[in-house]
């Protein structure tokens, strides 16, 4: 136990220093993903053909490159046409629209889950799609997509070990610099490594659970774990 | 910046040889053991006793929460620590490392497709489970002849969702060095310095190979669950 807490002190800086690096690719990834997710899932919806088809083929070209072959396109073959983005944004803008593409899915699925009686009303009150879609449907979406959101924001931590593929210093690289360099054996370096991220994952995953558990309270519903796993696993694929 | 056709036709053939020979042995070899392990996970949640199955539930959630290319490093580390080179000199590295990469993903997202089985499990009505006990089966049976077969049905086309997601994970292995059609992109682009090229193919290819399976999927899925 303690050699456990004298690597874990002696390796805190470069871990921070790591995990900040993770943190912000989480963060940043996360709020990209977002936008994207809610602009593409509300084109898919819209009455206008162009939005939805474009949408769909956006979303499908994301979902079906990997995102190391997208995370190097924005690396390597950005900078060939004079768009030279520093690493960091490199692995934000790709985590962001590679996620942003599955949570598109998740946020276009709750959309249509919404009943069909709700989007009647609308048109009974004579509302403008813009407006039915801000002031009902969206309300109504929101508790739905939070539980498949989640999981991905879990995926999305995940994915920022793909920094180490463009040469970012994060998490996983520290932790594999503390295997080789210092003389805390492996398990004790991947143990902690696989605890921070297990930490960062969780926190996120606790965040959104609460926002989801307010959502569905106002909405009178019950969460569901059974669905969230198999929408998630739809989106993804 | 031009797009060179003639060298990104040159590069399908050496991407295409690495995908059929790493990148697809590893996600069928990776999905089948997965889908095995995850049922595993899934009967053992509900079967095991309690100081047994809380540690389990909480090393399938550490799994399933970290990330893949730490995996498949701490893998290779531990394969290192047992002088695991040394000890199979006939075995070339690069078979080594797509057996660890098989097995890293194979456990990996057995956690995931292990919670699609709980899903389907709990889809099944509790009367089932009533009738078998009223038939005094034994639960060896229970499970094989009356809760698996109708698990199954609501199961089968998320597996196949993940085993997807599996596939366009492989890439990663580029961080154990494994030669799979990515790794092999970069390697000839850096060679000639045409990136875009490269990777323009190797991303249709994904492409070509993880569209059509998604859509059968669907289609699978409609037909299955509905």
């Amino acid at each position: 136990m303690s050699d456990f807490l004298q690597a874990v002190s002696d390796y805190s800086p470069y871990l921070w220093e790591g995990a900040q690096v993770t943190l912000a690719l989480s963060g940043g990834g996360a709020v990209v993903a977002l936008v994207v997710s809610v602009l593409l899932g509300l084109c898919a919806i819209s009455p206008i053909a162009v939005l939805r088809v474009g949408s769909r083929i956006i979303v499908e070209f994301f979902r079906g490159t990997s995102l190391v072959v997208q995370l190097f396109f924005l690396f390597y073959v950005f900078p060939l046409f004079g768009i030279d983005l520093p690493g960091m944004w490199c692995g934000i803008v790709g985590l962001g629209l590679n996620y942003g593409a599955y949570g598109s899915e998740v946020v276009r699925g709750s959309l249509n889950a919404v009943a069909k009686v709700q989007w009647e009303s609308t048109t009974a009150l004579s509302m403008s799609w813009s407006m039915a879609v801000r002031r009902v449907i969206w309300p109504q979406a929101w508790g739905l997509m939070l539980p498949g959101l989640n999981n991905l924001m879990v995926m999305l931590v995940k994915g920022t070990a793909v920094a180490l593929l463009i040469g970012l210093h994060d998490l996983t690289y520290w932790v594999e610099v503390m295997r080789k360099d210092a003389d805390v054996g492996l398990w004790i370096a991947y143990g902690v490594g696989f605890l921070l991220y297990y930490l960062v994952a969780l926190g996120c995953s606790s965040g959104l659970r609460l926002l989801e558990r307010r959502a569905q309270r106002r909405l009178g519903l019950a969460p569901s774990k059974t669905r969230t796993t198999r929408a998630t696993a739809e989106a993804v694929a | 910046m031009e797009f060179d056709l003639e060298f990104a036709l040159e590069t399908v053939g050496p991407l295409l040889m690495a995908f059929l020979q790493v990148t697809l042995v590893v996600t069928v070899a990776g999905s089948v053991i997965a889908s095995l392990l995850g049922l595993i996970w899934a009967v053992g949640q509900r079967e095991l006793p309690t100081p047994i199955r809380l540690p389990l539930t909480w090393v399938l959630d550490v799994i399933r929460m970290t990330p893949l290319p730490l995996q498949l490093l701490f893998a290779v580390a531990i394969f290192i620590s047992f002088d695991g080179y040394r000890k199979f000199p006939d075995t070339d590295v690069e078979t080594i490392g797509m057996i660890l990469g098989v097995a890293v993903f194979a456990i990996h997202y057995s956690t995931y497709m292990a919670e699609s089985y709980r899903a389907g499990i709990e889809s099944i009505r509790p009367g089932q489970w009533e009738a078998a006990t009223a038939l005094s089966l034994p639960r060896a049976r229970v499970w094989r002849a009356v809760i698996i077969p109708q698990a199954l049905r609501a199961t089968l086309p998320s597996l196949g969702n993940w085993a997807i997601a599996m596939f366009k994970d492989t890439p990663f292995l580029l961080v154990i060095l494994v030669p799979e059609m990515v790794a092999k992109a970069k390697q000839l682009g850096g060679a000639s310095y045409q990136y875009t090229e490269v990777f323009t193919v190797a991303g249709l290819i994904f492409l070509a190979a993880s569209y059509p399976t998604a859509v059968l999927m669907r289609k699978l899925e409609k037909k299955l669950v509905y």
